[in-house]
């Protein structure tokens, strides 16, 4: 008797758990689905050539042109520039605290950075437009109020942390061993981390760098508050521009009724989003799972 | 798989064998003098003192955890890359001290080879796991002498036949016992004039452990070789001299011969004989 309701209760418990675990992949074929409806109504009346190899995005214009390329130019800018901080800085800071660094200092710097990674981006918004676009101000005569370059800077600085903390596992994670026979034939310690340690985890530091940038192409708040409102192409950084994120959150907010074409871009610029950064995800977690059996 | 091919000796059958061969006396090439070696707080090594004879092989054996294989990495330094470790005594190869101050570790870890437990080539090809010691010394030179160099060595890694075809193809494709040979082409080719092997066997099947040994027995006449093994007919069948190695302390060290037939600590004894270990 006891036994059966032992047995029920199990059940239960396990039905619970299978419903929690549905829930959230049919939500998230929910979205999608929604995403791809509305999608596929834009692509009823705007071709997808157009939109893919179109120069000009005035879908909130009278004059309406569905050319999403200055939006893609905008993000691809900005993610650049933050590339271009978060890579090298990350990495540096990376193979610092794998090879070089005393235990003692990495206990405390990772953690510290990784912080760094839970400061709100609204937070690195605010910073971008009051903060760095001044002080660049004063270093670039010229540079516009809203522009590419100030967020695009300090993205980088908040990507950081995630660049150098899981470069650092794949540094990390390369066996001792390797060290120990470099350090054997008389390498030094550069020669060693360069020449050996590097090559050895690369591919689980393109695994950063590709998440690294996935999560700048997807990054909204640091450039809508500071990159503009104009969507430009141009590899200018001293201009306002707009990113595919921008510009979604832009018709969200605005008065563009529901239901109208103009309304229907940001799934279709939304959709372009999704694709592009899943795509980067798949591609980093297949360099990841090389790595992992490299050294199984 | 056919293990056939290997009839393992007895060991006074080997015993006598080396005691025949003569193990004759060559000069000092390794002596150390009251060796004791800390990790941290933890003492690892109390005061050992042996002289290791220029080209022969000497074996060091003892239960895990004896202290045998850290008295191996303090032969050329490899104990300094492990933080909080700390030796006292000498260590002195051709007569000067290893840690003196202002020796170049770089240089002594040229001329004292090693070869590790687990095969660690590096995931590169099987060219460049070579070159690469090569490189880093600055004894690359031009492109034919760093070819003849890689060729020189895997020749006397006895893998140059197995490998010669496919020298662009990465290291990680090779068996387990081939990445051990490359792994001592590897450090035979910049030329060391000791080495030190860790267990090098201990992870190869019977075949592969017997060609590892058969390559030991080759390389005396040009190297210095140390080796580290748990395995006492391993001991037995390749090493002129044998230590023994006992809770960080050096119970016995004498020609192999006598180590395995006559040893004169009851220790020795036990340990030889399989009563403990």
């Amino acid at each position: 008797m006891a036994s059966e309701r032992r047995d029920r209760i199990e059940r239960l418990i396990e039905r619970g758990l299978q419903a929690c675990a549905g829930l959230s992949v049919l939500v998230t074929a929910g979205i999608l689905v929604v995403l791809l409806v509305e999608t596929l109504q834009f692509f009823r009346e705007v071709s997808p050539f157009e939109f893919l190899f179109g120069t000009v995005w005035t879908p909130l214009f009278l004059q309406k042109s569905f050319g999403v390329l200055p939006l893609v130019g905008g993000t691809l800018l900005v993610s650049f520039i933050a590339m271009s901080v978060a890579g090298p800085a990350g990495l540096l800071t990376a193979i610092y605290l794998s090879e070089y660094a005393p235990s003692r200092v990495r206990r405390v710097v990772k953690p510290v950075l990784e912080v760094l990674a839970g400061v709100p981006t609204v937070v690195y918004g605010y910073f971008a437009l009051l903060f760095v676009t001044p002080l660049l101000q004063q270093l670039i005569p010229g540079l516009s109020g809203f522009n590419a370059l100030s967020p695009g800077l300090v993205m980088g600085i908040m990507i950081l942390p995630m660049v150098s903390s899981l470069s650092e596992d794949a540094l990390h994670g390369v066996p001792r061993g390797l060290r120990e026979a470099a350090y054997a034939l008389g390498a030094t310690k550069m020669q060693t981390t360069v020449r050996v340690v590097l090559p050895a985890a690369l591919s689980g530091i393109s695994a950063a760098g590709i998440l690294a940038v996935s999560r700048a192409i997807g990054e909204t708040m640091i450039v809508t508050i500071a990159a503009g409102q104009q969507p430009r192409l141009t590899a200018n950084p001293l201009v306002p521009i707009e990113t595919m994120t921008a510009y979604i959150v832009q018709v969200s907010l605005g008065d563009t009724p529901t239901g109208t074409l103009a309304y229907r871009t940001i799934f279709a610029v939304g959709m372009l989003l999704f694709v592009s950064t899943f795509l980067l995800n798949l591609v980093s977690n297949w360099l990841r799972e090389r790595f992992r059996e490299e050294y199984a | 798989m056919s293990s056939s091919t290997t009839a393992i000796p007895s060991l006074a059958d080997v015993a006598q064998q080396s005691a025949e061969s003569g193990a004759a006396d060559t000069p000092t090439k390794v002596d150390v003098d009251a060796l004791s070696f800390f990790y941290g707080e933890k003492q690892a090594l109390e005061g050992v003192s042996l002289s290791i004879p220029a080209n022969q092989v000497t074996a060091f054996i003892g239960p895990s955890g004896c202290g045998k294989s850290t008295f191996l990495r303090t032969l050329n330094r490899m104990n300094d890359i492990i933080p909080r470790t700390r030796v006292v005594g000498k260590v002195a190869i051709d007569g000067d001290d290893i840690y003196a101050p202002g020796t170049d570790v770089v240089e002594l870890r040229r001329r004292v080879g090693m070869v590790f437990q687990k095969s660690n080539p590096f995931p590169k090809s099987i060219y460049e796991n070579i070159a690469y010691g090569l490189r880093i010394n600055g004894m690359a030179g031009a492109r034919s002498e760093l070819d003849d160099r890689v060729e020189s060595s895997l020749q006397a890694a006895a893998l140059w036949d197995e490998v010669s075809d496919r020298l662009r193809e990465s290291a990680l494709a090779l068996s387990g016992g081939q990445q051990q040979r490359l792994c001592i082409a590897r450090a035979l080719a910049v030329q060391p004039e000791v080495l030190l092997m860790d267990e090098p066997a201990s992870a190869l099947d019977p075949i592969a452990t017997q060609r590892i040994e058969e390559l030991v027995y080759q390389l005396k006449s040009k190297y210095t070789i140390v080796i580290v093994t748990h395995n006492m007919q391993q001991a037995a069948r390749v090493s002129d001299r044998t230590a023994v190695f006992w809770l960080g302390k050096l119970v016995e060290y004498d020609k192999t011969s006598q180590i395995f037939t006559a040893p004169s600590e009851k220790l020795t004894e036990d340990y030889v004989t399989g009563r403990f270990g």
